[in-house]
This record gives C-alpha cells, structure tokens and sequence, in this order.
C-alpha cells in the first residue's frame, strides 16, 4: 500500500489533516489502531473557543479555526447531506462568571486584552448576566460575554471530516497499529511498518493526540507531549434552562496551569439531547483511567456554586479522557526537525476541536507547499521552547529512544515528589 | 476457621446469593457489613411487601420462602453483622490497595442522602441481573413490560400489570412470571418460549444424569408446568411475539413461529388480543461495580470466578448472577462459597466443600439454560426499518443501519453518539448488548489503549457512575481527609513511554 501522506490517528485532527490533503489533491491513508473518533475526541466536549485564550499564538489559530467551523458546518451538510448525522454546529456564545471583585477586575483586563487583537468580548454586570442565564447563582457579580464561543458534536465532527476526506480519496484503515518505520537508504521516514503491513508514503503525519509521543518513539523520533486526565459529567436529560457555555473565572487559570495536582473549574453548558454537560478537571497521573470521587466532588461543587438548581439534578454519566498536553501549552504542527519525512499535527491538549480546521489546513500548506492561513512559525515543531526539552542528542536512534525514556521517567520522579 | 475476627467482608447485594455470602463470612469469624438498594432484604427473588403492610402468606409467592426467613433472622441476630439498607453503591474506586465503595444511603429520591465510605478487607459482588427485552416493533407501547418489571409489580405490590397478558421471550424465568401473574388475578393468554422443543431437549436432556443434583430446581419448574395446565395457559414452545400493536397501548400482538435460528417463519403470524405483554429473552448482569474494579470478564460477559468464586483482582469475590445465569439454588451456594473464602475460612472443611459441589452443579444447570433458552441471532429479522431499538432516545433500526452506512463505523461508542442510541436515561442498560450485536462490535469499548487483561473489554457495561446522583450529593461529599489521593504516586512505576501502560481502561 503506497500514498502521497500517510496519518496516524483518526481522531479530530486527523480527520481535520485527511481533508484539508485531498481535497489539496494529496492520496492520503489514515491509520487508527482502534475505531476512528474513539479516543480524545470522544471523551470531551466539542468547545470551540477564544474565550479561555490571551493573546498569542494559539488565539490565532483559535479565531482561524472558529471561522473555518462555521464555513464547514454548511459545506460538510451540502457534501454530505441530511441524513449524516449533524455535526450540531452551535454558536451558543460563552458566558464568564465570578463572584470576587479581585475575580471580575482580572477578568475585566483579560479581556481587554482579547478585545484588541478581535475578540468580542463584552463585559457585563450580574444582572446583565443574569438575563443571559436567569438561573445564574445570586452570588455572580458580573462576567464577560463571548457571543464567538461556539461548540460542535465532535465524534460526529470527526466523523463528517473522515466522509468528506474519504470522497476526496482518502483511505481510512482502523484496527491498524504503527509498529516502526519504513527507512529510505539516505535515512529519510518513507512510511510505516504496521500490524496491517507495510504503506509507503512521501510524508508520515503523526495525530495521535496524547500518544503521539509513543507513535514518534516508535518511528524513531521524539515528542514531549503528555496526557492530561480529564473528566466530564453528564446529567440526565432535562427542560433547556443553561443557553451559553457558562464557565466560572476559574477555568482559565486551570488551563494555563502545568500543575500535576488536580484542578477544577465549571464549564457548563447544555446539549441538543437535553442533557447538561458539566466540565472541566485537569489531572496529569499519566494514562491512569481510574475513577475518582474526588474529581466529581469538586466539579459539582463549582457547578452548583454556578447554578444552585443543579444540585437536585441526576448525573447518570461521568466519562474522562486524555489530552495530549505540551510543556509550552502549544500545539505542534509541522515536519519534525530531526527526521526527514516525519510532520507532527498534535499537542493541541483540551482544544483538539476547537483548533483542528485551521490544523488541517496548515498541516497541509506546509507539507504541500502552499499559501499557510496562518503563520505556522510558532507551532513548529523545532521551536526553541520544545527543543531545550530534548534529551541530549545522541548519533543513533537506538539510544536517542533510550534517552526518551529516561527523561520521561526522571519527569514523573519529579512530578511524583511534587507536594 | 482460620478467619481473623477484625476482618472486615463488605457484600453488596441481598438475594439469594448477597444472603449466603454475608451468612457464610459471618459464621466464618468476619465482620460483615450487607449493602442492598433496596429497604429490604430478599432482592429481586425474594421480592416481598415490606413488614409494615405483611401479606398474609408470602411463601404462596415465593419459592424456599423458609430459606430466606432463616437467612434474614440469622443475619439481623448476628452481633457481627452489620445490614444497611437503602444503601446505593453509586461508584467504586481502585485504591493502590484495595477498592473503596462510595455509598449513599436514604431514599433515592430524597435530598440529602448520608455518605458513606467503606474500605474492606474484602468483598463479595452479588449486585444480580436485570433482565434482557430484545426489541420487536411496538415494543415502546405501554403495556409492554419486561417480565422482570411485572415479576416486581406482581411480587412487590401485588399489581397485575393486565388483564389480559401475554409472556413471552426465552428462559425457565418465563415459567414463574405467569405464575406471579396468574396469582394477582390476570389472565395469562399463553407463554411464548423463542426456543423449540428441538432447542429445549437438547439443552436439558443431554446428560440427564447431571440433573439429579439440581432436582429442587426441576421440581420448582415442574410446579409451575403443573399451575399452567391447571389454568388452562398454554404453553408455547418455538414462538415469539414479533410485533406489538395499539393505539396508545397494547391492544393485541402478533406472535409468530421461529426457525430454530429464531427466524420468524413466513406465514405463521397470528394475532391474538392483549392488554399486556410481559417479556424477557434472558438475563445481564450488574457489571458495573466489577468492572469498576477492574475483574475480568468472561467471553459471554460473566465476571470471572475461580473455584472459590475469587475474581481477578485480589480482594474482590463474585456470587450470583454476575458469574452466570443460574437460578436461586446456584446464587445461594455460590454465595455461601464466596463469603467463607472473602472471610479467609476454610473452603476443604465439610461443610464447605459441600456447599461447592452444590455450586458445581448448579453451574451445570447455568449451562443448559444457555443451551436450551440462548439467544439465537435470527431475532433481527423481526425488526424493521421503523422498530424502535433505543427507547430512552426513539432511535430506530433503520436510523442506526443508516448512521452505520454513512460514516462507515461499527464501532459502538461512535455509533452511540452520530445516533444517539444507548445515551438516554437507561444509559443502555436496555440496549447495550443489542446495539452490539447489531453492530456486531465485539465491545472492543474504546479505540484507545486496549486492555491488557484477557476477555472481552467492558464496552457498554461501564459505568462508573453506578446509579443516577444528584449533584447536591455529590457536591455534599466529605472532603477527602489528610491528603487525597496522590494524583502521580500510582503512576510513578509505570513507563508513559509504553503504549501497555495505557491498559486497564475505565471509560468509554
């Protein structure tokens, strides 16, 4: 099996890259070794948001990639037509709520700051809020409105970006597992030795999210992207009372955050099925899928603090995933330093759908030398604040794998000393 | 007994199985503490009207009525037996060393339910089963019930849930349903086996010699063949109800004959007038807690048990339907079996090794219900396009055939969200097992990591969240004492580079 590019990952941001190469006219086969849109974009929520971010780089390819959602949830309907199942594309608008003075005056410059490079962000007090979300807590003393935030379906998503590659010609293979490299005479990545046999490709995409790094070790490279734990709540469903993403001031330190030790902040919004989706927490205990009381404790406590109504309300679900996170909190897309063949599309930690449109078309300018939307030079993958992470060079690739290990281990040693 | 008597035996769980297990720590030296939903004890089987409104004689409804009096009156008199009642285990948590069980205790649908956390030396599983209703169109009509729910009603609050009733589906269950039916007063219009005589005799008359042990069960059936003649209930192998029709509710049904694959044969349909339908096509077992645990399944998706009904994971026994569909008398001696070993007694004592041969050949009678009553794939010709498969969220056969066609995926966890199928309030409790078999998922669960342990991953089984909480009780938990949880601790020692590292998964 031969292609121009081959993805690893049929998650979002594969699906994203998958497109946005054939439709460029690029042969592409995506690899999953479980089902297409299983792993962290089944196990989130769908937010597609500028709210939660400053100014930089990943505003950038937030805005970019707000854009291209709403111009795909009609372009994917017209491909695909009514009966594929919607990507329930929503531009509900984000709602951020505090109830400190401290709290609404740091909000209040966040989002000034926001507002000057194009957010629309705009300031409310709490009854302002309030009539936005009547069944706010009487405790909110204002908050800021984010009529851009928006949110989508995102196995649905992922799904309708894998039809709409595969009418492009795209191949999709599940069950399939990456085992190595396929290596040219002059040292270059020229596909993937699989458990589903070889496939030669011009380029090796790697979007396999929070084990990406697992994928490049296996192909002889090396990424420091980590999984992140979180969990979601799910309430029975109910009558339609929560019409923004509602978040309380807390959300967006949590995000910024590199801190191993778990953290919670409300994010709560509801579904078209009438259930209310209760977010976020962010635990770094590796790939550990353990159930946590603990986790739920704290989460319900903001979100009632946010809604008192929702104490009476059933959570009949709790589900969690993992994020693949990055030491810099930036996604990385573009080709690998180090091995000439080898793109990475990944890192993109809780925002994988929020980021993957814009993701997919980078991703493909870069590899097929086209017009970038967006500048990519601050999501490369040799930028300096990845590559003083590295472990110290060494000529063969057998021990750059073994000096991957080590760090990885003396980070956990680390992390596990942490109070 | 070698029991040490600090040793602390949580059982979740009070049927027949939950009963015999926390009876048999007790009495081999544990401290035993019996969690059950219910506000009293006896469980599905032993469903009765609490002891403030008594019935006159429950022993008319129920069978070994003299067993569970003993049971419950041993248990409440035991200093060291501990019963709680209205207790919902809503989540388990894998410690570094052990399991701990999030309880709520108090009315389910009451504000502000007690917390409690128990932390055992060891526990017995014996959470039971619901029942399984395949989907035929006119399924959602109300008057259809599973037999299980109209068992409750009949058992519970001595309701009939019709007066005229049709039972149909596949099993020995069927038997004493029409039997609590036809002793609330209704008409049974006749008992529907899916399964034909041909079916039938080769799964209880192979080896008839081994049936001599389980001869109470044979004679618990053989009364309730005789109560049917008796009434005049015909009793119909090789049919099934294939439709339900009514305006607003079951008024008639229509009953066809089946291949031996359970194919409806052409030209069979009769249809015959029902105010009620009460259907069951087998058992599930309650795997949430198991899998929550981590325990090991079978490949017909029974936890794993070894001779002493010890699971997978160390600490943590099975008793009951959760190890097979079996009947009370298997439920009672497993569960005797798994409280003495959960208590650290000794299994080669007479008294004990008696109660494991029973077992032994209880579970020979679990596997002639699968080969007589099993159910046979041919059922899926009795939907159409129109039949609803998800009842919680109204999605049909051919919707999900559709969402299968247009995204190319079988996989379950995906179909479930592109159709919505199994995400309702029942969190597929009812369509699980049936969306896989349409999808013909193996219940691979998640594409992410695969498990590490043998047997077929948890898939559509897992649950974390056990039953419904309110937010409000969950926001009320104690906070953790000392330090929590140490997030990074457990994972220090497994290598993130490692792609088995990521095993054990509890979500889907």
């Amino acid at each position: 099996m031969a292609a121009d590019v081959v993805i690893v990952g049929a998650g979002i941001v594969g699906a994203a890259c998958a497109r946005s190469l054939a439709l460029a006219g690029a042969s592409v086969v995506v690899l999953d070794r479980g089902a297409a849109a299983a792993g962290t974009s089944a196990h989130g929520e769908g937010n597609l948001l500028v709210s939660d971010k400053g100014p930089g780089p990943e505003l950038v390819l937030a805005q970019e990639s707000l854009r291209r959602w709403a111009e795909l949830s009609g372009e994917l309907a017209d491909e695909l037509g009514p009966r594929f199942p919607s990507i329930e594309h929503d531009a509900k608008g984000g709602l951020v709520v505090v109830a400190s003075a401290a709290g609404l005056t740091g909000l209040r410059e966040f989002a000034a700051a926001q507002r000057a490079v194009g957010v629309d962000a705009v300031e409310v007090t709490g009854d302002q809020a309030r009539e936005l979300e009547p069944d706010l807590a009487p405790g909110v003393l204002g908050g800021v409105h984010y009529p851009q935030d928006a949110q989508v379906q995102p196995v649905a998503a992922a799904e309708a970006l894998l039809a709409s590659a595969r009418r492009a010609g795209a191949v999709v293979r599940t069950g399939v597992e990456v085992t190595g490299p396929l290596l040219g005479a002059d040292g270059r990545l020229t596909g993937v030795a699989t458990t589903g046999g070889d496939v030669a490709a011009g380029a090796v995409v790697v979007a396999a999210g929070p084990w990406s790094g697992e994928v490049a070790e296996r192909l002889g490279a090396w990424l420091p992207v980590r999984p992140r734990r979180g969990t979601v709540l799910v309430t029975i469903p109910m009558r339609e009372r929560i019409h923004h993403k509602v978040y309380d001031g807390d959300y967006f330190a949590a995000t910024q955050s590199a801190g191993a030790e778990l953290q919670t902040s409300a994010v709560i919004e509801s579904t078209r099925g009438g259930t209310v989706l209760i977010g976020s927490s962010r635990e770094q205990v590796g790939f550990d899928e353990r159930f946590r009381a603990e986790v739920l404790r704290q989460m319900a406590r903001r979100a009632v603090a946010v809604f008192p109504f929702l104490a009476g309300t059933n959570v009949m679900r709790s589900y969690l995933g993992f994020r693949p996170y990055m030491p810099d909190h930036l996604p990385v897309v573009g080709a690998d330093p180090a091995l000439d063949g080898l793109w990475f599309a990944t890192g993109h930690e809780g925002a994988g759908v929020g980021l993957a449109p814009a993701t997919g078309d980078l991703l493909a300018a870069g590899l097929l030398g086209l017009d970038p939307a967006v500048d990519p030079a601050p999501y490369a993958a040799d930028r300096p604040t990845l590559q003083a992470l590295r472990p110290t060079p060494d000529v063969s690739d057998a021990q750059v794998t073994l000096g991957n290990r080590a760090s990885d281990t003396s980070e956990n040693a680390h992390e596990g000393a942490r109070p | 007994m070698s029991g040490a008597p600090s040793r602390h035996v949580v059982v979740v769980g009070a049927g027949p199985a939950g009963l015999a297990a926390a009876h048999a720590a007790a009495r081999a030296g544990a401290r035993v503490t019996v969690l059950d939903s219910a506000d009293v004890l006896g469980g599905q089987y032993w469903r009765h009207l609490p002891a403030s409104r008594p019935a006159a004689n429950e022993r008319v409804l129920h069978h070994k009525w003299g067993t569970y009096r003993e049971l419950a009156r041993a248990l409440h008199a035991h200093p060291a037996v501990t019963v709680v009642p209205s207790a919902q285990v809503w989540s388990l948590e894998r410690l570094d060393d052990g399991v701990r069980l999030n309880v709520l205790v108090g009315e389910p649908d009451a504000a502000g339910r007690e917390a409690r956390t128990f932390e055992p030396d060891a526990l017995v599983l014996a959470p039971g089963a619901h029942d399984r209703t395949l989907p035929f169109p006119g399924w959602q009509l109300p008057g259809v019930y599973s037999a299980g729910a109209a068992q409750a009603l009949a058992k519970g609050e001595r309701v009939a849930v019709g007066r005229r009733v049709v039972v149909a589906g596949a099993g020995p269950f069927l038997l004493p349903v029409a039997s609590s039916l036809l002793r609330t007063g209704a008409a049974v219009v006749g008992v529907h086996e899916a399964n034909g005589l041909g079916s039938l005799a080769r799964g209880w008359l192979d080896r008839p010699w081994e049936l001599v042990g389980a001869a109470g069960k044979a004679g618990e059936l053989a009364g309730y063949v005789r109560e049917l003649v008796r009434h005049r209930v015909p009793w119909r192998p090789g049919e099934a109800v294939v439709a339900a029709h009514g305006d607003g509710q079951v008024e008639a049904v229509t009953i066809a004959r089946l291949d031996p694959r359970w194919t409806p044969v052409p030209g069979t349909e009769r249809q015959v007038e029902a105010d009620a339908v009460a259907v069951s096509h087998g058992f599930t077992p309650r795997l949430e807690l198991a899998i929550a645990a981590g325990c090991a399944l079978t490949p017909a998706r029974f936890v794993v048990v070894d001779a002493a009904q010890a699971t997978s994971v160390p600490g943590v026994w099975a008793a009951g339907e959760l190890t097979g569909i079996g009947g009370a008398d298997a439920a009672l001696a497993e569960g005797a079996v798994a409280g003495t070993a959960a208590a650290g007694g000794d299994l080669r004592a007479a008294g004990a090794a008696r109660t494991a041969r029973a077992r032994d050949r209880s579970r020979g009678f679990a596997a002639r219900i699968e080969a007589a009553h099993g159910i046979r794939g041919g059922w899926v010709h009795w939907l159409r396009d129109d039949t609803v498969v998800c009842r919680c969220e109204e999605t049909t056969y051919g919707r999900l055939r559709e969402v299968v066609d247009l995204t190319g995926s079988r996989e379950t966890r995906s179909v479930k969200l592109t159709s919505r199928a199994g995400l309702g309030p029942c969190q597929a409790r009812m369509c699980g097992r049936t969306l896989q078999e349409l999808l013909d998922d193996g219940g691979s669960g998640a594409g992410a990591p695969g498990p590490a342990c043998e047997g077929p991953a948890p898939g559509v089984d897992r649950r974390p969240v056990v039953v419904p909480v309110r937010l409000g009780d969950l926001a009320a938990l104690p906070a953790p004492s000392a330090s929590p949880l140490d997030p990074s601790s457990s994972m220090t020692s497994l290598p993130t580079t490692s792609l088995s590292a990521a095993s054990q998964p509890q979500e889907t």
